[in-house]
């Protein structure tokens, strides 16, 4: 933990200044007339972060918070495995969304949670895998009217089906 | 009297069997669709605000406006049970709310949410009836440094009541508000804060997108990584008794948190431009600010719960006011709203209460009405939410990633905010492990876009002068207050050193 709590601020810091430095492409200062230029409040705020990084660093080197104490782990050999399985299975469904469609990426990320992490029994892990994203179909397109991202062009056998019962 | 006996025929068309219907089916809806991540009162109004046509304009603002309130309701549920807000107005619910359904307690957060939600509605409509055109014109004299006093108000409360790491404290808060610059400046409209040129970052970054990054996401996985995912979500068992019990620590603990928020919230409601989240976020602050034990908030104090809850009813009914009154929304719902109304016909304004007196008092009495069948309709579907508390965490984690997307791509459209969505919440997963409190920040992008405006236009007022938010009467006060707030853990280093020096002498 002692070495991440400093690596985290220096990523903070780095980003700190990368924000400055991009708020610089607007006025930072005052404009007669104007008031503050439209870079100003991110300039300012991202320089207040800084300054807070700062302070992290100096109470890491005197350890007097928490992390900058602990010799732990930031993640074990399990926690490591977690965010794999979980982290991955998120940024998974993400990246299907634009290839099977929104719903198509949940019920393939629910089987995946469900049957695989969860160790459901495959009935279950199928019935709501499936009954899910149709729910979620008639709740959005149908009460809301809010379309989701229908994939790629080989779902849309699919999506004529079920558009054809809701129009 | 008068006012009595308008009121009274107010009441009486509120409750005639179609209104009334409509009043409990607006609650209903409202309160799902408040309830589902991404989707807030204003999709639900806006989305049915069509079907209002086919009822006359009487009981078409009486159901739009019960779908406003049973949204407010609403938006609760989800901060409290899944650890999503809803909306930005249950953002400050979850706060507290969270921790209360992680100890088991989450009928205590959502009996709390109930009856601070009915308290403030209740306190906010007696307001409306008895002061509404005063208070239009006293909230019109609030200007730009007023309301930024006020922003400042809320971030100093996280500073120096919030109990965590400072510099840790104050980062968040930054990052919040840069994060919420990012986009166009509003006043030059030029591109702003492009990161690393990605298009994406032009229509800026939607509160959403942070809120459920952090609650959905990283939330989720901070307590998996924590618990193994060995856990239940919740061990919450309820039974009437339970309930009753839970009403009455709810009145006790809270009733400080529902009289601020009731306050609080429908004043920041009747404020122009302001709304039901500043209002419900400065509650929050308030009550940490007076409570006697402020480091209980954040850990699941039913008056974490209560005061924003109670200030985002009490601010719904406040923002009606200077619609109705003066034709200006305090709410982007209010502004569907006012477009409803102009479209039935009438015309937002001060002639409204002599012109439409009908209408306007059928709508004040409407408000009680939905009020009390709001509070009704939450306390029958509590049950309800309890049971999806206890599935089994391997069925709800997943449930709670699939909302979290699905909902947030309800609310912004665009696959490049779920990819940020993603990095914001995988962020907050380590941010959380080194002690970095992420609710500021939060706080911080909702506030954001009220707060650097009036800054820039207080300055310009001024004419660079930053005097001009201590010498005023109204924002003198608060800014001094602020500023307290924020040096406050410096005065306690100084005096712990001091007392170390005594002991050491």
């Amino acid at each position: 933990m002692r070495r991440g709590e400093i690596i985290t601020a220096g990523i903070l810091a780095l980003l700190s200044i990368y924000m400055m430095w991009k708020s610089t492409e607007l006025e930072v200062g005052y404009i007669r007339g104007q008031g503050p230029g439209g870079g100003a409040w991110p300039f300012w705020l991202s320089a207040i972060m800084l300054i807070c990084t700062a302070m992290i660093a100096y109470n890491w080197v005197r350890r007097t918070s928490p992390p900058s104490q602990s010799e732990e782990p930031v993640l074990d050999a399990e926690g490591r495995r977690m965010l794999i399985q979980v982290g991955g299975g998120i940024v998974g469904f993400v990246a299907l969304i634009n290839i099977i469609s929104m719903y198509g990426a949940m019920a393939v990320f629910l089987f995946y949670y469900l049957w695989f992490l969860g160790r459901h029994s495959l009935k279950l892990s199928l019935t709501l895998s499936l009954v899910s994203p149709v729910a979620f179909f008639f709740f959005f397109e149908g009460l809301m009217r809010i379309t989701m991202p229908s994939g790629m062009s080989f779902t849309q056998p699919v999506f004529n089906l079920l558009y054809s019962i809701i129009y | 009297m008068e006012i009595l006996g308008l009121l009274g025929s107010g009441l009486l068309e509120a409750i005639e069997p179609l209104n009334l219907a409509l009043i409990f089916i607006g609650v209903t809806v409202g309160l799902w669709i408040g309830a589902m991540p991404g989707l807030g009162s204003v999709n639900g109004v806006a989305i049915l605000l069509p079907i209002t046509f086919l009822v006359p304009p009487g009981s078409a603002i009486i159901f739009l406006a019960a779908i406003y309130y049973g949204a407010m309701y609403g938006g609760a549920i989800s901060s409290i049970t899944l650890g999503i807000p809803g909306a930005s107005t249950a953002v400050a619910t979850t706060f507290d709310g969270r921790p209360l359904a992680l100890q088991g307690r989450a009928s205590l957060a959502l009996v709390t949410a109930a009856l601070a939600s009915f308290v403030g509605g209740t306190v906010s409509v007696l307001l409306f009836t008895g002061f509404a055109p005063a208070l239009a014109s006293v909230a019109l004299s609030f200007g730009p440094p007023e309301i930024f006093a006020l922003m400042l108000l809320a971030f100093a409360t996280f500073v120096g009541l919030g109990g965590d790491d400072i510099p840790k404290t104050i980062l968040s808060i930054c990052l919040g508000l840069v994060l919420a610059a990012v986009g166009y400046d509003e006043v030059s409209g030029a591109p702003r804060l492009i990161l690393f040129d990605i298009s994406g970052f032009l229509h800026g970054i939607n509160f959403l997108v942070l809120a459920i990054g952090v609650y959905g996401i990283g939330e989720m996985l901070w307590t998996i990584d924590s618990t193994r995912g060995s856990i239940t979500m919740s061990e919450a068992k309820l039974t009437v008794k339970g309930m009753v019990s839970d009403a009455k620590e709810a009145t006790r603990r809270g009733w400080k948190g529902t009289t601020i928020g009731s306050l609080l919230g429908f004043f920041v409601g009747v404020l122009p431009a302001a709304g039901a989240t500043p209002g419900s976020l400065m509650a929050y602050g308030v009550t940490k600010m007076v409570s006697r034990n402020p480091r209980e908030f954040g850990q699941g104090h039913p008056g974490g719960v209560a005061a924003p809850e109670a200030a985002n009813n009490s601010a719904s009914t406040g923002s009606m006011l200077p619609m109705i009154t003066l034709g200006i929304p305090g709410s982007p719902t209010t502004a569907i709203l006012l477009g409803g109304m102009v479209i039935w016909g009438l015309t937002p304004g001060p002639r409204l209460f002599v012109d439409e007196s009908e209408f306007v008092w059928g709508l004040i009495g409407s408000f009680y009405v939905s009020n009390f069948a709001a509070l009704v309709i939450n306390l029958a579907f509590i049950p309800l939410f309890i049971w999806m508390l206890r599935m089994p965490f391997t069925i709800l984690a997943p449930m709670i990633f699939v909302l979290s997307v699905v909902g947030g791509y309800a609310a912004v459209r665009d696959m490049h905010d779920i990819w940020l969505m993603v990095v914001f919440g995988i962020s907050a997963f380590f941010l959380r492990k080194f002690d970095y409190p992420l609710a500021p920040a939060v706080l911080a992008i909702v506030l954001g876009p009220i707060a650097e405006p009036t800054l820039r236009q207080s300055l310009l007022l001024s004419s660079g002068d930053p005097m001009i938010f201590l010498n005023r009467p109204v924002a003198g006060p608060i800014t001094v207050i602020a500023v307290i707030l924020i040096l406050l853990p410096l005065f306690k280093v100084i005096r712990n050193k001091m007392r170390g020096q005594k002991m050491a002498a």
